[in-house]
C-alpha cells in the first residue's frame, strides 16, 4: 500500500478453486489476492466455482467479481459467459477472447497471422496418431520440428503436462503423459534463449506493459516444481537483457494482448531467442497470483502494489458494468 | 549473452520483493534435508479430490461418523469442568501416567506385556516415526522397509537423509529369504542397517498381513544381523475377521512398537504412542522434549476417559463393520469393472487395497486423467524410495460409503481404458529412464486431511 486510507469501499468476489487441474495453483492466487484486496480496504468475499456460485451472486451481489481461477472453466471463457448471463461486471477478459486466448493452437495461429514470432507447431489429437499410425505421425513432426521438442497439453497452465523430449525414442511415453492431461498434444519447436514473462495490465487510459520478467529455474526447467517452490526459481525484473530487447517485450506484449482482444490484464510468457528475436509461447488471461508468480513480481518491480492495481481493474469492471 | 540494462538499476530485483510482501529466501539457505520438501505436480492434482464431485480411492482418512459425539461431547464439558487446570496446564515429556496404563491393556490384546513406564506418549505415532529416527539415523544411514512402505514413514527418513531399501513382500508380508538376502548384500558392502522398519498386519499401502509363522523368523534374522526392529501397527485391531495377530513385540522385547488411536478412535486428537526397550527410553523421551516439551494435555485425558467410560471393543468392532462393508463393495466393484491384466490382494483388515494394473500403465502419469475423470487414486512410485511402483496404486475403501466406491472404480475402470487405448497407439512405450527418486519431487501421495 501507497497510503494509509483505504482506497476502495467496493465489494468484491474472488472466485479460486475450480475443478481444474489446477485448483491448488488457484486457491494460492485466491488467498494472495484476496488478501491484498483486503489490505486497501475491499470487502472480499471468497467462493468457490461450485454449484452455490450462482446462488452466492444472487443473494449477496458483489460490486465486481475478481476471477482467480485457472485452467478449464476460469480461462475457457466459461465462468465469464455465465457471469455475462447474470450482468455482474468482472475484472478480466471477455468471454470470446478468453475462447480464443485458451485454446493455445487458436492463438499461436492468430499472433502468428499477424506476423509476431511464436516457435513453429503443430497441434494434434490422439485420434490422429491412432489413425494415421503414431511412428509415422512422429517421424513427420521431429523432421519438420526437430529435437528437442515442446510438448504441452493444447489447453492449460502452470506446466502441468509440459515437458521437453531430447530424444525420438523418448517420445512415446511422453506423449502418453501429455494425453493424460488433455485430447490434443500442442508440439512446439523448442526455443533456446532467455524466457521472460511480460505483464500487461490496464490501469490508466491506455494499457501498459510491466517491466519483463526474466525467469532463471535452478534446475534448468521451469516446471511445477520450479513454479511454486518458493527459491527454486531466481526472478529477475527487469530481466538482464538490453534496453532495446526490454522495449521489444513490452510492445510485443502489448500488441498480443490487443490483438487477442484481452482486457484488463493478461500476461505473455516468451523466449528470447539466441538472435533476439521475441518468441511468444502463449498469453494468459487469468495469470497466477500467487508468492511466486510472475505477475505480482512485475507489479512488485514497477512499484506498484497488487491489491490497488486490482482496486483501479475493479472500477473499470463497474464502470463498464 | 544478454547485456544487463543501465535503466534504473534501484528497479532490479533478483527475487521477487517490496512492498508488504517479503522476499523470498534463495534455495541455498535452507538445509539440504529439505531438498523433497518442494511444490510437487502430483500432490497439487490431489486438491480436486477434496471436492464432492470427485470420487477419492486416495486419502487414508478414517471414517468417524460411527463415533458417539453426543456422549463425547458430554465428556469433554466435565473434562474442562473437572480437570481444566491439569487438562489446560504442561504436562510430562512421556505423556500421562494414567493413560500410559491403559495403552499396556490396549497392547495386551496383541500380547504385549509392557511396563508403563516404557510408554512415550507422542503427537500421533507419525510423531513416534519421526522421533525414533531421529535418534537413530545420521544422514546416509540405511533403512530397510517392506518395499512398498508407508509413505509417513518414508518422509521422516528422507528428513533426516536416510538412505531406504526395500525388501520385497508377497502375499503373506515381509518374504524372510528377501530380508536376509538384503542384509547380506548390505553386509558384503560393510554396512548395517540402523533397523527395520515394518507394518506387519493390514499393511499401508499393500493391505497385507505379515504370517504368523514368518513373525519370530523376521525377528531372528535382524537379532542375527544386529539390527534393531521398529513395528508400526496402526490397524491391527482392525482385521475384519476379529482375529488379532501376535504383535513382533510380544516375541522380543527389543523390538521399538508403534502404536495410535487414530483409526481406533479419534485421528484429530493426534494420540499414539511408542513402546521402546528401557535403554532407548530416555533419549526418546528428551528427544520428545525438545520436539514438542509434551504431548497435549487434554487430548491425552480425553482420550483416557474415552477408554476407561466408554466400551471403545465394540466401537471397534463397529468400525471394522463399515470397513469391511467397504471393502467388499472395492472388492466387488474392482471384479465388475477392470479392464483385463489388473490384479489385486484381498485385504482382511486396515483401509487399503493394493492394485497392480496391466503392464506398462504409468499410474503417476495417469493421474491426470483420473482427475479428469472426477476420481482420485495414490499412485504406486509415492510409497517406493527407488522409484518402482509405477505399475501399482492404492485404493483406500476407508472413507466413500459403498455406493460411492462402486461408482469411483466404475470411472476409474474408464480411465484405464482409456490410457491403454493411448498406449495401443503409441506401441506401449517403454520409459527410458528410470522415474527419479523421490527426493526432490515433493510429496507424491494426498495430505492427511485428504479424504
Amino acid at each position: 500500500m501507497t497510503q494509509n486510507a483505504p482506497v476502495s469501499e467496493r465489494t468484491v468476489a474472488v472466485l479460486a478453486g475450480g475443478l481444474s487441474h489446477e485448483r491448488e495453483v488457484s486457491l494460492r492466487s485466491g488467498r494472495r489476492l484476496a488478501g491484498a484486496l483486503r489490505a486497501v480496504g475491499v470487502t472480499v468475499r471468497e467462493w468457490d466455482a461450485d454449484a452455490a456460485l450462482i446462488e452466492h451472486l444472487r443473494a449477496d451481489p458483489p460490486d465486481a467479481v475478481a476471477i482467480a481461477l485457472h485452467g478449464g472453466e476460469g480461462e475457457n471463457g466459461a465462468i465469464q459467459a455465465v457471469l455475462e448471463l447474470l450482468g455482474v461486471p468482472f475484472v478480466g477478459t471477455a468471454a470470446p477472447a478468453c475462447r480464443r486466448a485458451w485454446d493455445k493452437p487458436t492463438a499461436k495461429a492468430e499472433l502468428a497471422r499477424a506476423g509476431l514470432d511464436t516457435p513453429d507447431w503443430v497441434a494434434l489429437p490422439h485420434a490422429t496418431f491412432r489413425e494415421l499410425g503414431a511412428r509415422r505421425v512422429l517421424d513427420a513432426m521431429v523432421e519438420r520440428l526437430g529435437l528437442p521438442l515442446m510438448l504441452k497439453p493444447d489447453q492449460g497452465g502452470s506446466a502441468l503436462g509440459a515437458q521437453v523430449v531430447g530424444t525420438a525414442e523418448d517420445l512415446p511415453a511422453a506423449m502418453v503423459s501429455c494425453l493424460a492431461y488433455a485430447d490434443t498434444v500442442l508440439a512446439e519447436r523448442f526455443v533456446a534463449g532467455t524466457e521472460v514473462a511480460v505483464s500487461v495490465v490496464h490501469d490508466g487510459p491506455e494499457p501498459r506493459a510491466l517491466p519483463p520478467v526474466e525467469v532463471d529455474a535452478k534446475g534448468g526447467v521451469y516446471d511445477y516444481t520450479a513454479r511454486y517452490t518458493p527459491g527454486a526459481t531466481t526472478f529477475h525484473c527487469p530481466a538482464r537483457l538490453d534496453a532495446g530487447l526490454l522495449e521489444k517485450l513490452q510492445e510485443t506484449a502489448l500488441a498480443a494482448h490487443r490483438l487477442l482482444g484481452l482486457r484488463d490484464l493478461s500476461r505473455m510468457d516468451a523466449v528470447v531467442d539466441d538472435e533476439g528475436r521475441v518468441q511468444i509461447l502463449e498469453v494468459n488471461v487469468s495469470p497466477g497470483l500467487t508468492d511466486t508468480s510472475l505477475l505480482p513480481t512485475a507489479v512488485d518491480a514497477a512499484g506498484r502494489d497488487l491489491g490497488e492495481l486490482y482496486a483501479a481493474l475493479v472500477e473499470r469492471a463497474v464502470e463498464r458494468g | 549473452m544478454p547485456v544487463p540494462s543501465a535503466a534504473d538499476p534501484e528497479r532490479r530485483l533478483p527475487v521477487p520483493g517490496g512492498g508488504a510482501h517479503p522476499a523470498v529466501p534463495p534455495a541455498e539457505r535452507f538445509a539440504a534435508r529439505t531438498a523433497g520438501m518442494t511444490a510437487s505436480e502430483i500432490r497439487a492434482l490431489f486438491a480436486v479430490a477434496s471436492r464432492p464431485e470427485v470420487v477419492s480411492l486416495a486419502g487414508g482418512m478414517p471414517n468417524l461418523a460411527a463415533l458417539p459425539l453426543d456422549a463425547l461431547s458430554v465428556e469433554v464439558a466435565d473434562l474442562v469442568a473437572r480437570e481444566g487446570q491439569v487438562a489446560l496446564q504442561y504436562g510430562s515429556a512421556q505423556g500421562v501416567p494414567a493413560l500410559r496404563e491403559q495403552i499396556c491393556e490396549v497392547m495386551r490384546l496383541e500380547g504385549v506385556n509392557a511396563d508403563p513406564n516404557d510408554v512415550v506418549v507422542t503427537v500421533g505415532s507419525q510423531m513416534a516415526l519421526d522421533l525414533v529416527t531421529r535418534i537413530y539415523c545420521d544422514p546416509g544411514d540405511v533403512v530397510l522397509a517392506e518395499g512398498p512402505s508407508y509413505v509417513g514413514a518414508l518422509g521422516s527418513f528422507a528428513a533426516y537423509q536416510a538412505r531406504v531399501v526395500h525388501v520385497a513382500m508377497d502375499a503373506d508380508g515381509l518374504i524372510p529369504e528377501a530380508l536376509r538376502d538384503a542384509l547380506r548384500t548390505l553386509g558384503a558392502q560393510g554396512i548395517t542397517p540402523k533397523f527395520l522398519y515394518t507394518i506387519p498386519n493390514f499393511h499401508n499401502p499393500a493391505g497385507v498381513t505379515l504370517a504368523v509363522e514368518r513373525r519370530s523368523e523376521v525377528l531372528e534374522i535382524c537379532a542375527e544381523y544386529g539390527v534393531a526392529v521398529i513395528e508400526d501397527n496402526p490397524y491391527g485391531l482392525l482385521g475384519f475377521s476379529g482375529r488379532v495377530y501376535p504383535a513382533l513385540r510380544s516375541m522380543d522385547p527389543g523390538v521399538v512398537y508403534l502404536g495410535s488411536f487414530s483409526k481406533t478412535f479419534a485421528s484429530g486428537l493426534r494420540v499414539g504412542w511408542a513402546l521402546v526397550p528401557p535403554a532407548v527410553r530416555d533419549r526418546l523421551v528428551l528427544a520428545a522434549e525438545s520436539a514438542t516439551l509434551c504431548p497435549p494435555s487434554f487430548n491425552q485425558m480425553l482420550v483416557s476417559r474415552y477408554l476407561e467410560g466408554h466400551d471403545w471393543r465394540s466401537q471397534i468392532k463397529t468400525f471394522t463393520e463399515v470397513y469391511r462393508d467397504r471393502r467388499d463393495a472395492l472388492l466387488s466393484a474392482l471384479e465388475t469393472y477392470l479392464p483385463e491384466g489388473c490384479s489385486w490382494n484381498v485385504p482382511d483388515g486396515g483401509f487399503y487395497v493394493w492394485l497392480t494394473v496391466p503392464e506398462g500403465v504409468d499410474t503417476k502419469a495417469m493421474l491426470p486423467r483420473a482427475v479428469t475423470a472426477r476420481v482420485a487414486y495414490a499412485s504406486g512410485t509415492g510409497f517406493y524410495a527407488d522409484g518402482l511402483g509405477s505399475r501399482q496404486l492404492r485404493l483406500s475403501y476407508c472413507y466413500p460409503t459403498p455406493e460411492r466406491i462402486t461408482e469411483g472404480v466404475r470411472r476409474l475402470a474408464a480411465v484405464l481404458e482409456a490410457e491403454l487405448d493411448v498406449m495401443r497407439t503409441f506401441g506401449s512405450p517403454v520409459r527410458s529412464a528410470s522415474p527419479p527418486p523421490a527426493v526432490g519431487r515433493g510429496p507424491q501421495t494426498p495430505s492427511p486431511d485428504t479424504a
